[in-house]
């Protein structure tokens, strides 16, 4: 039976793998996601007849635990929108890391509960052999080294030290996506919990450190408590600081927190198919981190320790003139007697719901023959390549829509530029000004085009909490109103031609 | 049970590059898909904690044991249905696009 339990596994693990090397192109992504289903349901069906598992009770809590959680998820992932996606993704990201967490106390709990009975064989056949008390032979077996008694000697050293790196991965992965998942929900706002964040959160790694080694050595529940509640208040520290655009890159890194604990655990319980997936989604998510970082030019050690986007920093001298605004249907008959016209969308429109106006919009261009664009920025949205999502989801073929590298060039060239929800991504301070927060990350050169259209709610700063230049150019128009709105008067104007 | 140490390294080396080679040939406009779908391929997650719930003999290895089913449970579930309903969007687009390019 074994055997076609292991068997199975390995199938899964080749499913998963072919599963996500479906998704490099759109047209087998969707055939790779269901051969990765595949194999996570026949991996999970053929576990009930895994060697290990056994007792009625378990049996019972078992399918109740699958059945519960996986019919509320299914019922939470089929109503959440598409602009929600990042925090849905955060949360189930968490719950994969808590569980690999709880895996890990489980494991330590059971060394635990073998340790006093092989201490106390051990002392019993020492008293017989060496005629003094049990007692003494006991206290005689703890003095002889930490390492004879404690999680290490039950579970064995390699074990017990990637048990013990999966818990305190999968504790942190847990908290921290617990919080991403508050702050994209806009349940929490604040950037710092404690005064001198950085500090104190290099003192909890430490401690988290500390008491991850006793726990090496320890035979202690407290102990182990102790360094599993570190764990999860690190996560929680490195988490809380984090805002504005640096979101995408630090759910990326949670994602990969999570598949290495995964993997890790798997080698503590012995478990294949666990190792090889949770490997490569570690090895997948950390590359995307590095693209991501990348397209803001930042190292990641500068996400993490870095407090961007705290008030604080964004006090670089405020820019000069003032905003000139334009009534929507003027922007959108200037528009239409444009030649190019490159649109540049941010989280913002999604938000208001403004991305199948401005679809429609953009098709009312097109018949007049304008030829019209979509420019990208690599963080735009809230999680990697979110926008796209948002775009498609609106009906706009890929083939319209390009990524920052491709064609920022062609701004210099364009009649208008339309900023539509974004600020950040646009923003010329970035290239400009060095004591700018954001100085240093590539933008898309919008202030080159001719004409600048910026739709916009108000004239506040962004998400990052820095105020935008681009807003006081000369060739800039503000279009002040709710997105939606402003998309659904230009396409008023454009048909009344 | 358990996978000798240098076999597990192996193993572990072996499935990162896999993991960077699989996914660097990944077109930007679908790295979030992307990265929900390895999020729900952690979810294998499930397996491990059935097993360690399945071997649970005392009251708080049940509990924590349960915990973790549940977790990766609704890791799993949840990670498939988005990763599904985006790329559902994406397959539409598709096939418009075969009746007017192709």
């Amino acid at each position: 039976m074994n055997f076609v339990v292991q068997l199975t596994y390995l199938l899964a693990a080749v499913l998963f793998i072919l599963g996500l090397k479906a998704m490099s192109s759109p047209k087998t992504a969707r055939k790779g996601i269901m051969w990765a289903g595949v194999g996570m349901v026949l991996a999970t069906l053929v576990t009930f007849l895994h060697p290990a598992v056994q007792g009625l009770t378990n049996y019972v809590l078992i399918v109740i635990a699958i059945a519960a959680a996986g019919g509320l998820a299914w019922w939470s992932g089929r109503r959440v929108g598409m602009t929600e996606m990042p925090q849905m993704v955060a949360l189930y990201n968490g719950m994969g890391g808590g569980a690999a967490a709880a895996i890990a106390g489980v494991e330590m709990l059971r060394a635990l509960r073998t340790l006093p009975n092989d201490l106390q064989i051990r002392a019993e056949a020492l008293s017989m052999d060496a005629g003094i008390s049990v007692q003494a032979a006991e206290a005689a077996l703890r003095a002889e080294g930490a390492g004879s008694v404690g999680i290490a000697a039950a579970l064995g050293a390699d074990v017990a030290i990637l048990a013990i790196l999966g818990a305190f991965i999968g504790t942190v992965a847990f908290s921290g996506s617990l919080i991403a998942w508050a702050k994209l929900d806009g349940r929490m706002k604040r950037n710092q919990l404690v005064p001198g964040q950085q500090i104190v959160n290099i003192i909890v790694f430490a401690l988290a450190v500390g008491f991850g080694i006793l726990t090496f050595f320890t035979d202690s529940v407290i102990v182990v408590a102790a360094f599993f509640a570190l764990g999860l208040l690190f996560g929680l520290f490195v988490a809380v600081p984090i805002g504005g655009a640096d979101m995408p890159v630090i759910i990326s890194l949670f994602n990969a927190l999570t598949g290495l604990a995964v993997g890790f655990e798997g080698y503590a319980i012995g478990n294949p198919a666990m190792i090889i997936a949770g490997t490569v989604v570690g090895a997948a998510g950390t590359l995307l981190t590095q693209l991501m970082a990348k397209a803001m030019n930042r190292p990641i050690s500068n996400v993490l320790f870095a407090g961007w986007g705290s008030p604080k920093a964004a006090t670089s001298e405020g820019p000069g003139g003032e905003m000139k605004d334009i009534s929507a249907e003027d922007a959108g008959i200037l528009m239409a007697y444009a030649e190019r016209v490159i649109i540049v969308p941010g989280y913002g429109m999604a938000v208001a719901q403004a991305q199948h106006k401005i679809w429609e919009f953009v098709e009312l261009l097109q018949a007049r023959g304008v030829e019209v664009k979509f420019a990208i920025h690599p963080v735009a949205g809230r999680m990697p390549g979110h926008m796209n999502v948002l775009l498609a989801e609106a009906g706009v073929p890929y083939d319209m829509i390009f990524d920052m590298e491709e064609i920022n060039e062609e701004f210099a060239t364009t009649d208008v530029a339309v900023v539509i929800g974004a600020n950040d991504v646009v923003n010329p301070a970035a290239r400009d000004d060095p004591s700018s927060p954001i100085y240093g990350m590539p933008i898309l050169n919008v202030d080159e085009a001719e004409n600048v259209m910026v739709i916009k709610r108000g004239g506040g700063a962004g998400f990052s909490g820095v105020e935008n230049h681009l807003f006081f150019g000369e060739n800039t128009r503000m279009v002040f109103g709710d997105g939606q709105k402003v998309a659904g008067g230009m396409v008023q104007a454009v048909k009344g031609l | 049970m358990a996978i000798e140490g240098f076999v597990a390294i192996y193993i572990f080396m072996l499935a990162g590059f896999a993991g960077f080679e699989v996914i660097s040939r990944v077109p930007v406009i679908l790295h979030t898909p992307l990265m929900s779908g390895s999020n729900f391929v952690h979810g294998i997650v499930v397996v491990g904690a059935m097993v360690v719930l399945g071997h649970a003999e005392t009251l708080p290895e049940q509990i924590i044991g349960f915990i973790a089913v549940l977790l990766a449970a609704g890791n799993a579930v949840g990670g498939y249905v988005v990763t599904e309903r985006m790329l559902d969007m994406f397959k539409s687009k598709d096939e418009q696009k075969k009746g007017a390019q192709e």
